[in-house]
């Protein structure tokens, strides 16, 4: 118990301090995950809505594999990451490994198989019945595409805060593909696991305890723009 | 023990009989008992004391340790014999010598067998530990790429090594992780006169020395590592040794207990059970006969001379 105490102390004085290394940590962490997060609602959105508008028969096999690529364990994905960049691999010659880049990948690879998947199912909610109202009043494919869109995009949004939750919290594929490279590819997650190896437990719950934070203000302002959109 | 009284004596016999056979060891084979009764009653007392010695325990100990060790082979070579001898099994934690040294601190660990000697000697003194020995050494070498930048392969101290790295701004790989390798490792940079954390090519990457030695291997970078885990990786590393036999280099290891006084739910019994099995000449000859690819890793007792 005692260790916890400490570690709130630990993190209101990190925070207080505006420790130096703290902040270049917490600004790396938001910037590989929210990259991360665009290139993959870019990425997984418009494939979640064509996979929504299509029969659920004809996309079945797929939804199956979207399902199980939603649920791998983040270390498998950063493995497979890891042996594409590595210097013997494929992307090698890219010298990508260990840097931001390696991490925004893996991490593209995690979290745009959830986005998919939880768009089409919110797309498939509002179902073709908001497509068909749409084709009624002279739109084409593409606009009532859009409307569908439009009408789930709260589910879409619940997706990417999902994607997002998924991707910052995540240590194993971070650790392989980036190193924890003291400043340069360390991590929020990767700092807390370092700090707890080294015995450092008030460091290592203080920086858990700025995480949830983080996470706690990021939530909010996506719930409350959520909340918003009901109420209209 | 009342009801014994109750029993007639030729049942009490044929107890003490099957009580004999089922204890295994011999010292139960005594005179016949002029008074059956309180015979039987020392028959039990000294069934319970003989236990611990004449029986395999079946119970475990935890060891926190570091890495080296681990990843080496050695524990799984000497703690199934230890098994054997004792039934005690061993259950590994393995770490930096930093995080074990902690984790004794705390009684989350009954025995530790860690490499960072002046703290170790440091912690025994505060009174967190006990029965500290000098086990075995290994020595630490720098491996580097084949092509050898800097021109490590020139050298033969580990100073003359690090100023070489430094001054061709060669990339190095550190563990970062505040392991007894890495405590190593920043004395020698400090001895060099050489403050490297923040530059461009020195990579401090809070991570194993496995995790070291793949980083060195994909960025064509320095490490300094244990021998162990080299030999051990070896196979898929095209990193060569590059610098080794200083005598800077050598890494003593410690095993000692975890001090009852601090923490009395430590199995301080078992804990001196494994050091006595380790610093016996068995488990020192155990130590000097485990090869990897035919090299000895650990060699037993004290190095530093």
């Amino acid at each position: 118990m005692l260790d916890l105490l400490d570690g709130l102390i630990e993190a209101f004085s990190l925070i207080i301090a505006l420790d130096p290394d703290l902040i270049q940590i917490v600004f790396l962490s938001l910037r590989v995950s929210l990259t991360a997060i665009i290139v993959s609602t870019l990425l997984a959105v418009p494939l979640g809505t064509l996979l929504g508008l299509k029969p659920e028969k004809k996309t079945r096999l797929f939804n199956k594999i979207i399902f199980t690529f939603m649920g791998m364990p983040p270390v498998v994905g950063g493995l497979i990451i890891y042996l594409l960049l590595s210097r013997m691999g494929p992307f090698g010659v890219l010298g990508l490994l260990y840097s931001p880049s390696a991490m925004i990948i893996a991490q593209v690879f995690l979290a745009t198989p959830i986005i998919t998947g939880l768009t089409m199912v919110g797309i498939r909610a509002k179902g073709s019945a908001v497509e068909e109202t749409a084709r009624s009043l002279g739109a084409g494919s593409y606009l009532a595409a859009w409307t569908v869109v439009r009408e789930a995009r709260f589910a879409i949004l619940g997706a990417v805060i999902t994607g997002f939750g998924r991707v910052i919290a995540e240590v194993g594929a971070v650790m392989l593909v980036g190193g924890n490279i003291a400043g340069r590819t360390r991590v929020m997650t990767t700092a807390i696991v370092l700090e707890t190896r080294k015995g450092n437990f008030e460091l290592a719950i203080g920086l858990g305890v700025i995480l949830l934070l983080l996470s706690f203000i990021i939530n909010s302002v996506l719930y409350n723009i959520q909340k918003g959109g009901k109420s209209n | 023990m009342n009801r014994y009284k109750n029993l007639n004596p030729l049942l009490l016999v044929c107890l003490i009989l099957i009580l004999s056979t089922a204890l295994v060891a011999g010292g139960c084979a005594e005179e016949p008992a002029p008074e059956p009764e309180e015979e039987a009653v020392e028959e039990e007392v000294e069934e319970v004391e003989e236990e611990p010695e004449e029986e395999l325990i079946d119970d475990t100990i935890t060891l926190a340790t570091t890495t080296s060790t681990y990843d080496s082979g050695l524990l799984d070579f000497l703690n199934p014999i230890f098994a054997e001898q004792t039934g005690l099994e061993v259950e590994v934690i393995s770490q930096g010598t930093g995080a074990a040294l902690e984790t004794g601190k705390r009684g989350d660990a009954d025995v530790l067998l860690v490499h960072d000697r002046a703290s170790e000697l440091e912690l025994v003194e505060e009174g967190y530990f006990v029965d500290r020995y000098d086990v075995m050494y290994n020595d630490f070498i720098f491996v580097g790429p084949e092509e050898d930048p800097a021109g490590v392969k020139d050298a033969d101290k580990a100073l003359e090594a690090l100023n070489l790295i430094a001054d061709s701004e060669s990339t190095f790989v550190s563990r970062g992780d505040d392991s007894g390798t890495h405590r190593m490792e920043e004395r020698l940079w400090e001895d060099a006169g050489i403050d490297p954390a923040g530059e461009d090519w020195y990579l401090s990457i809070g991570q194993g020395m496995g995790d070291t030695l793949t980083m060195a291997n994909e960025e064509l970078g320095y490490a300094m590592t244990d021998r162990g885990t080299y030999v051990a990786m070896r196979d898929n590393l095209e990193l060569v040794i590059v610098l080794e036999g200083d005598p800077v280099l050598f890494n003593q290891y410690g095993v000692m207990a975890v001090n009852p006084d601090e923490h009395p739910h430590v199995k301080y019994d078992y804990a001196l059970m494994y050091i006595e099995f380790l610093m016996s000449d068995e488990g020192q000859e155990l130590i000097n006969s485990y090869t990897v690819d035919d090299e000895v890793l650990f060699f037993p007792g004290y190095g530093l001379e």
